[in-house]
């Protein structure tokens, strides 16, 4: 449904997507995970051919980001990061505005309304300018508009970003239900838990893909050990650390720190290095990884894994 | 081009004026304040000028053309006096603004068909005033001219002396027509421009791209509401102008209102073009000013008179479009002139609307910027 070779897009030196190869399923909901500037947007906006990579090409619902640009707008729903809608018109304004350029017949636009009044439960605001809505809602008319003409494949880029968690969950439902009906969806995010939600995760560094995978099989990445410290003093134990033979990588979350150990008979080792520094460990426990210890485990360059 | 989806386009556009003020003030209430302002105030017809007359002649004719000059109404008569001292000290008290010195030999020359002159001088502290006065004093003139050739059924002089289009002299009769060219340079680019470039600015193109929508779609579709404002003032600005101002209309309405349109098509065309290639309202809106407005306003021979100016600009009024269209609106209003008359300009603002409507639907891209 969703297929990038080698594509690259560079602004001036700076490389924003670099030379990415990815592959989604139809009917799969793929999660595209990143930083700031990791080159998200600049991929949503190449796969909805709106913007011209530098080279590499995609095919997104069976067409070619460049040759069938215009074919492929009939196949997808694009919903850019920044509202796209029209705050000075209403609600229905603005869905009778995306079913026109979408060329809905009346029965098919009285179908589609009644659908998404349902899942948006938007109805009794129809009559509201859409700058007026608040921002859950403002987004779940950008999905609805988008929705219109039942696209087979959904580019979403941080559409729940800034929403509130309520209207965050009340989207993702609506998205499950979309999912359900065979659309593909591949949405970016920045949030780890709505990663772990999707059948597939890419992760974004800096224009490279550096996994992509079931959120189970990223997990398996890691075939390391994962342990959680926290002491009181936390600055001094992770030099102690750094200097470790063994220890492949280390991240600070809050007080505590996560670091990966090669083999776990080096545990031992650390501990006594720590209490020499006069570090006085609180709990030291080993932990299953999360997406979040993925990402940086794999960000910091320990280990390189390609698509596939 | 489909046309649902071009429709669609437009009733949108329609609705976000209908809901944006400054767009309503820019698009109505300023032509009509022009239209107002320039009928009336800068009616630079003045009425009872002050005049001093120093008749050398005194004669039948001599007495007869100062009568004609106050029968138009543009003249008072503050004094008669015997030399020019005292027509020095009217000037210089400013009693009288102009003075018309006839000579000793009026009558003759007049009897004898002759070119008439007659000497005027003028308060060159309101330079204006008194150069608009000395206008209709030349005028006066020559309508004097030919009431004495009518009478004495010389036809020979006739052709010559007949004020033939705005026989009135009145101003307001050549400003109404310039001013309808600016007000359509307001509508197509002034307005226009800012179209193209608030999508882009508030994000809400990213999301039209996106769609299958054509650019010619969008580029007409946001034309048409425009072309309707531009028509409406035109409307309103020729009902004022014949009910209020009693500007004379001698051409055919169909006419006026289809040369009008190719040259509002043409202004549109720039406005979009600019709004296109900028993609910033603030940019668009003073590259519309310099490129579109101000010459339609100084260069078309609306304020300023085209032979007046150096050389070079006027050179340069020649690629001015609404210099055509001020020439075909007076002689639409004025001369009653159609087609066979003004063909040339006609064609000339067809190519010209041509070109602009084809360069904004090449120039635009369904493509964010890079
Ligand atoms: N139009 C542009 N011109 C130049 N650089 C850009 C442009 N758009 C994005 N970038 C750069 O490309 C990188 C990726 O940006 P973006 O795709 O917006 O990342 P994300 O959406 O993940 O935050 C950033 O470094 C950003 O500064
Ligand atoms: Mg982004």
């Amino acid at each position: 449904m969703l297929e990038i070779l080698n594509l690259l897009k560079q602004y001036g030196s700076l490389v924003a997507v670099d030379y990415l190869n990815l592959k989604i399923e139809k009917g799969e909901m793929a999660g595209l995970v990143g930083p700031d500037g990791a080159g998200k947007t600049t991929l949503m906006r190449i796969l909805s051919a709106i913007l011209p990579p530098t080279s590499g090409s995609a095919r997104v619902a069976g067409y070619d980001i460049i040759r069938d640009a215009e074919k492929l707008k009939e196949k997808i729903g694009y919903m850019p990061q920044r509202f796209g809608l029209y705050e000075d018109l209403t609600v229905l304004e603005n869905l009778n505005f995306f079913s026109e350029l979408y060329q809905l017949s009346k029965k098919q636009k009285d179908e589609k309304y009644k659908e998404v009044f349902n899942f948006s439960q938007l109805e009794p605001f129809k009559d509201f300018l859409a700058g007026n809505l608040s921002g859950g809602m403002k987004q779940k008319l950008a999905l609805s508009c988008v929705l219109l003409h039942t696209p087979e494949v959904l580019l979403l880029d941080e559409p729940t970003r800034g929403v509130d968690p309520l209207s965050r969950r009340d989207f993702w439902r609506i998205l499950f239900e979309q999912q359900k009906r065979g659309i593909t969806i591949f949405i970016s995010t920045s949030y780890m838990d709505e990663a772990e939600r999707c059948q597939k995760v890419a992760f974004l560094d800096k224009g490279r893909l550096i996994a992509y995978g079931t959120p189970k099989k990223l997990k398996e990445i890691m075939n390391e050990f994962l342990y959680e410290i926290s002491c009181d003093k936390t600055r001094e134990a992770k030099s102690v650390l750094e200097k470790v033979d063994g220890i492949s990588g280390i991240s600070i979350f809050g007080e505590k720190i996560h670091f990966t150990l090669r083999e776990e008979k080096l545990l031992a080792n650390i501990k006594n290095k720590l209490k020499d520094t006069g570090v006085e460990i609180l709990n030291l426990r080993r932990i299953e990884p999360s997406l979040e210890d993925i990402f940086i485990f794999l960000k910091q360059d320990k280990i390189e894994i390609r698509n596939g | 081009m489909n046309l649902k989806r071009l429709l669609a386009v437009s009733y949108k556009e329609s609705l976000q004026i209908l809901r944006d003020i400054r767009v309503l003030i820019m698009a109505f209430a300023i032509p009509l304040i022009l239209l107002i302002l320039f009928g009336y105030a800068v009616t630079l017809d003045i009425n009872n000028l002050p005049l001093g007359v120093y008749d050398q002649d005194n004669s039948r004719e001599s007495k007869e053309f100062v009568e004609s000059l106050v029968q138009s109404g543009y003249f008072s008569i503050k004094d008669y006096v015997k030399n020019y001292k005292e027509l020095e000290t009217l000037l210089e008290k400013s009693e009288i603004k102009i003075a018309l010195v006839i000579p000793r030999n009026f009558s003759a020359e007049v009897k004898s068909g002759n070119k008439i002159e007659v000497q005027t001088i003028l308060d060159g502290s309101d330079a204006n005033t008194a150069s608009i006065g000395s206008g209709y004093l030349s005028g006066g003139l020559l309508l004097f001219y030919s009431k004495i050739a009518q009478a004495d059924n010389t036809p020979a002089i006739e052709g010559k002396i007949r004020i033939w289009y705005n026989q009135d002299l009145k101003s307001r009769n050549f400003i109404i027509p310039g001013l309808i060219a600016v007000i359509m340079m307001i509508i197509g680019a002034l307005l226009t421009s800012l179209v193209i470039a608030r999508e882009w600015e508030r994000g809400t193109m990213e999301q039209l791209i996106a769609t299958p929508v054509k650019s010619s779609e969008l580029i007409f579709g946001k034309l048409i509401p425009y072309f309707l404002i531009g028509m409406i003032d035109l409307l309103m600005a020729v009902v004022l102008a014949r009910l209020l101002f009693k500007v004379p209309f001698q051409g055919d309405y169909l006419f006026m209102f289809l040369a009008s349109g190719i040259f509002l098509l043409g202004a549109l065309g720039i406005g979009m073009f600019i709004s296109i290639l900028t993609k910033s309202q603030q940019l668009a809106y003073q590259m519309a000013m310099l490129t579109s407005f101000l010459p339609a306003y100084i260069l078309s021979g609306f304020i300023f008179p085209i032979f007046n100016m150096p050389l070079f600009l006027r050179i340069i009024t020649h690629i001015v479009p609404a210099r055509y269209y001020i020439k075909i609106l007076q002689g639409i209003f004025l001369k009653g002139n159609g087609l066979q008359i003004l063909g040339g300009e006609i064609l000339l603002l067809s190519i010209f609307a041509l070109m602009m409507l084809t360069l904004a639907n090449l120039i635009f891209k369904k493509r964010l910027p890079e």
